[in-house]
């Protein structure tokens, strides 16, 4: 099928003007800053893509244009639905009026074992229901009460979590001394966390404050029969920025434990309060989602002096590069295993590659997630043969994009904070083969005739991480590719339009 | 090693394979600090006892797994119903990413609205400016027809008074001066989401009708009410009305936008009431309402105009469906015609082979307190029994309303309403005094497998099931839907009951 691509570095310039040119002049000016596309650069190439590219002019994590209709979230939605709500056995409490806790509620696919309603919380939606009045006369006395009767009616949480949705901090709530009060009066670790929406411009700042909390709040607080009764031990790591969505943490401790490593927390999918506690007694922390917990990496760095690594479980290629700079923290014993670990999936690996990649060999993809995967997740599609033609974030900082130069080719289309407007333009001008992003911009792509699959949530699908969750990733992108359904657009008795635009 | 590239298996079977079983449950055992079994089985039992139902109904304080959404997503979901229309919240951004991800998974459709993105110096200054930019900035790229303003709670917590907003932004040059920006103050902290379409309908109302002076004519308006099977009903309203050769205007119709087709072309307007329409709908004889709890304020926009009014409870079924065209037919003089006379005796056709499987059967039913009463209502009319009628955004006026709708039959003499109770509470109800079937939403999945009753889903939102709402539960022809729906989960359980070889399958029957 023919199409005219945009494609090459100065037709994707142009395109980003022909896109800023519907804007009136003070959006114009200030989305300019967050289109570009990739450059040369003089660095060393990453070792283990073998790609450098200038990647960090790239204004990011500033304010959204209003009215704009900017893809993402808020603070709450960082800290509840992204750092605490899989924290499996405490109940947070959606502190405030009813939607956030029910737009979020059991939407993340942070999968966890338990039995819930009794001992585990994750799909359950607990809210204060604000009303008038409280609005009016403030939230805290009904805050104690609603912990008071959480306690009574869920004995086996090991403890609470305030989840601070905007008028909380409008109104001038003490939640802090709620907390503490409520700490003292029936012994459970109770975490008050700030994460009002209107704080900061994304989800990003409520990844930051809900690490602070747990510093503040679980690290910091007396230690813990938990964390008392634990001998450390010398292969003892905790995973850190793994959600467990459709049960990415599950396939990485599978990794991590064959190669003789014991993972003692996870943090924070299917996680427990003991496992946040007993953290600190780890050797190493391996983080995966780096922007979203590097906050309490740094920290536990500084005070315990737990030395942390940033790894990649996304795709073989990675997987083994990781696998290989985890065990070279360890002794040779380890790192012995880390080989058997690569050399007993390579067939696997070599099975699925043979099935898959020559149905997805050179298949464009464009890519808008979150803060991680849209540079992580481009080294999977490239052992599937697939290329990236632009990737963009919701809620990078600058330190992400500058990584993003070591996953992505010079001339590749980036697009932070990315409109509505604009990536429907760009995927209209680009025609991707595949588009990775959200339920947002899952339907809107597929009405256009573009395969898609959502990347937040793997599309009800995953896990993704680890050997066995490529063998789903390759999977997934064959179906959404090469489905029939794609074929099926254009009504046979209708000329087919003339693709030329 | 449990993956192959033959047959890959996803988390569904993944997990089940003895390599990660052994694995979660030394993760369990070592590291989770958890409690043991006997104590979670003996608490397990415990919730489900009545004396944990008593502490579960005393609850003062916290609301757990409430059926109902905030007044926002309500106002943006009316808002979508019109022309050329781009929902704009005012407030945090946070929202209205939710509010579209809701739709969206309902619907398996694009979600269009807009934030003015207010952050922390707005929540110290003010949202002037996030308003007056953020109107010239989806006026510029979304040509829109018309831009509703609603509000998020931050927005109403410091104020923001949106009439002198707007009136301000389009004095700026945000819009033009005569273009239509209607708005509605929706706070989520009043009312739930039927609100927010209540306060926006009546937003539209007031823009639309100011000043106009009403002639009155023949035809008649319909709002449709919050419904997740708009895209269906509204259809099949028309399709009726049509058939009556009535005159009207759906007043918010979401039944183009949430069904657009897969062509090529993403459209991010389709259909909806023309603003033209919406204008001269004030020289309508008489505006009905589907929903009574969706439009309480807007109704009374309506009888402030002089229009003749008629409300709903989410019509479904025979007598409920008899009462709409009855009313239709009484308001515009026109008869109803065979052709429906017809549809009707199918639809009561269906019921009577059907009855032997449906009578006596008893249903909990829960959503939105118009579903709840339209739900029980047929319900009854098949000769099941509602048990317990549950509206987590039911006021005491609605559980009065309820209370009377089951005397009115034998079949509800066993029912118990519950205005304001979340399904938490239901978990309770349905432990200690179970029923065979539970209606609801997709939220229901939970008390289904905590209970073991079966959940037919037939109300907002379904995430779970796909394209349900492409078929109508309202006229005779919606009836149908219901009526297969119920009777599928009757069979299936039958089936299920009776389904173990050697043990239980004396009664598989082949014919029902």
């Amino acid at each position: 099928m023919a199409k005219d691509h945009v494609s090459g570095p100065e037709e994707l310039e142009s395109l980003i003007q022909e896109v800023l040119e519907a804007y009136p002049a003070k959006a114009q000016k200030k989305r300019a800053k967050h289109l570009s596309v990739t450059t040369a650069t003089d660095e060393d190439p990453d070792p283990v893509t073998g790609i450098a590219s200038k990647c960090d002019s790239t204004k990011s994590n500033i304010k959204s244009v209003p009215g704009v209709m900017t893809i993402r979230g808020c603070a709450y939605a960082g800290s509840k639905g992204v750092v605490w709500g899989p924290i499996k056995d405490m109940v947070h409490i959606s502190h405030g009026p009813v939607g956030c806790g029910h737009y979020s509620w059991s939407q993340r696919r942070n999968l966890y074992t338990g039995t819930t309603g009794v001992d585990s919380f994750v799909t359950m939606q607990f809210t204060t229901d604000f009303q008038e009045k409280d609005i009016v006369f403030g939230g805290d006395k009904k805050l104690e009460k609603t912990i008071d009767e959480i306690n009574e009616l869920f004995p086996l949480a090991n403890g609470v979590t305030v989840q601070s949705e905007c008028p909380i901090g409008l109104i001038g709530d003490d939640i802090e001394a709620v907390a503490k009060k409520k700490n003292k009066d029936i012994g459970k670790t109770i975490v008050p966390v700030r994460c009002e929406g209107f704080r900061g411009v994304s989800q990003s700042l409520g990844h930051h404050i809900a690490n602070d909390a747990i510093r503040d709040w679980v690290i910091e607080a007396p230690e813990s029969e938990a964390k008392k009764s634990y001998e450390p031990g010398p292969y003892d790591v905790n995973i850190i920025g793994d959600y467990n969505i459709g049960g990415d943490a599950w396939a990485s401790r599978m990794l991590l434990e064959e190669m003789g490593l014991n993972v003692i927390g996870c943090w924070s999918g299917d996680a427990t309060l003991a496992e946040m506690e007993r953290a600190p007694k780890a050797q190493l922390n391996l983080i995966h989602c780096y922007r979203s917990m590097n906050y309490i990496c740094r920290y536990m760095e500084e005070k315990y002096n737990i030395g942390w690594m940033e790894y990649n479980f996304f795709g073989p290629t990675q997987i083994a590069a990781s696998l290989r700079a985890i065990a070279a923290k360890f002794d040779e014993s380890i790192q012995e295993k880390a080989e058997a670990v690569i050399a007993k999936y390579q067939p696997l690996v070599d099975s699925v590659l043979a099935k898959y990649k020559p149905r997805l060999e050179g298949k464009s993809v464009m890519l808008y997630v979150g803060g991680l995967r849209p540079r992580h997740v481009v080294t999977a599609y490239d052992d599937l043969g697939m290329v990236i033609a632009g990737t963009g974030y919701e809620f990078a900082h600058n330190d992400d994009y500058k990584r993003t130069g070591h996953y992505v080719k010079e001339g590749t289309l980036i697009y932070d904070d990315v409109t509505g407007y604009e990536l429907e333009k760009f995927i209209e001008k680009i025609r991707p083969d595949l588009v990775g992003s959200g339920i947002k911009e899952k339907y809107p792509v597929q009405k256009m005739g573009i395969p898609f699959r959502q990347m937040h949530s793997w599309d009800y699908s995953g896990p993704y991480h680890g050997y066995d969750g490529f063998a789903i990733f390759a999977r997934d992108m064959d179906m959404a590719i090469n489905n029939p359904v794609w074929g099926l657009f254009d009504a046979p008795w209708e000329t087919p339009a003339v693709a030329a635009e | 090693m449990p993956q192959s590239a033959d047959k890959v298996l996803d988390h569904s079977k993944l997990f089940h394979e003895p390599e990660y079983k052994d694995m979660l449950a030394n993760k369990k055992a070592t590291y989770e600090c958890g409690h043991t079994a006997e104590t979670i089985h003996q608490i397990g039992d415990w919730t489900k006892s009545w004396e944990y139902r008593e502490k579960n109904l005393a609850r003062e304080a916290v609301t757990i797994n409430p059926a109902k959404a905030c007044q926002p997503v309500g106002a943006v979901f009316a808002a979508q119903g019109y022309e050329g229309t781009l929902p704009f919240v005012h407030g945090s951004q946070g929202c209205v990413a939710y509010y579209r991800s809701h739709l969206s998974r309902h619907f398996k459709e694009p979600s269009a609205a807009v934030s003015s993105s207010m952050t922390e110096d707005a929540a110290v200054f003010g949202g002037l400016t996030n308003m007056v930019e953020g109107l010239a900035n989806s006026y510029a790229l979304y040509k829109p027809k018309m831009i509703a303003v609603s509000t998020t709670c931050m927005a109403e917590v410091i104020g923001d008074d949106l009439n002198s907003f707007i009136i301000q932004a389009k004095e700026k040059g945000s819009v033009p001066e005569d273009f239509p920006v209607p708005f509605a103050h929706t706070p989520a902290f009043v009312g739930s989401h039927v609100d927010g379409y209540d306060n926006a309908q009546k937003g539209f109302l007031d823009l639309f009708w100011a000043g106009a002076e009403r002639k009155a004519g023949e035809s008649i308006n319909i709002i449709p009410g919050f419904d997740g099977y708009a895209v269906a009903n509204n259809r099949e309203i028309k399709r009726m009305l049509d058939m009556m050769g009535v005159g009207f205007t759906i007043l918010g119709d979401v039944s183009e936008v949430y069904d657009t087709p897969s062509d090529g072309t993403y459209r991010m307007y389709a259909g909806g009431t023309t603003l033209e329409d919406a204008k001269a709908s004030i020289n309508a004889k008489a505006t009905i309402s589907m929903q009574e709890w969706c439009s309480p304020k807007t109704m009374e926009v309506v009888e402030k105009v002089g229009q003749e009014t008629a409300v709903f409870n989410y019509p479904m079924g025979v007598s409920a469906t008899d009462s709409f065209l009855m009313k239709v037919s009484e308001l515009t003089g026109k008869a109803i015609p065979d052709a429906l006379k017809l549809e009707r005796g199918r639809l009561v056709d269906a019921m009577a082979d059907s009855q032997a499987y449906l009578h006596g059967k008893t249903f909990a039913i829960f959503g939105d307190p118009d579903f709840v009463l339209g739900m029980a209502k047929f319900v009854m009319e098949m000769g099941g029994e509602p048990s317990h009628c549950l509206a987590t955004n039911g006021s005491k006026k609605w559980a009065k309303q309820m209370q009377a709708v089951l005397d009115a039959s034998p079949f509800g003499a066993k029912a118990q309403v519950w205005a304001g109770k979340d399904l938490w509470h239901m978990r309770s109800l349905l432990a200690t005094e179970p029923t065979d079937f539970l209606i609801g939403s997709s939220y229901g999945k939970y008390l289904e497998r905590d209970t073991g009753i079966p959940l037919i889903r037939l109300t907002f939102p379904i995430f779970d099931r796909h394209h349900h709402h492409r078929f109508p539960t309202w006229g005779y022809q919606g009836g149908l839907t219901v009526l297969v729906k119920i009777l599928d989960a009757i069979f299936l359980k039958a089936d299920q009951d009776a389904g173990t070889l050697g043990e239980t399958d004396m009664s598989f029957d082949l014919t029902r």
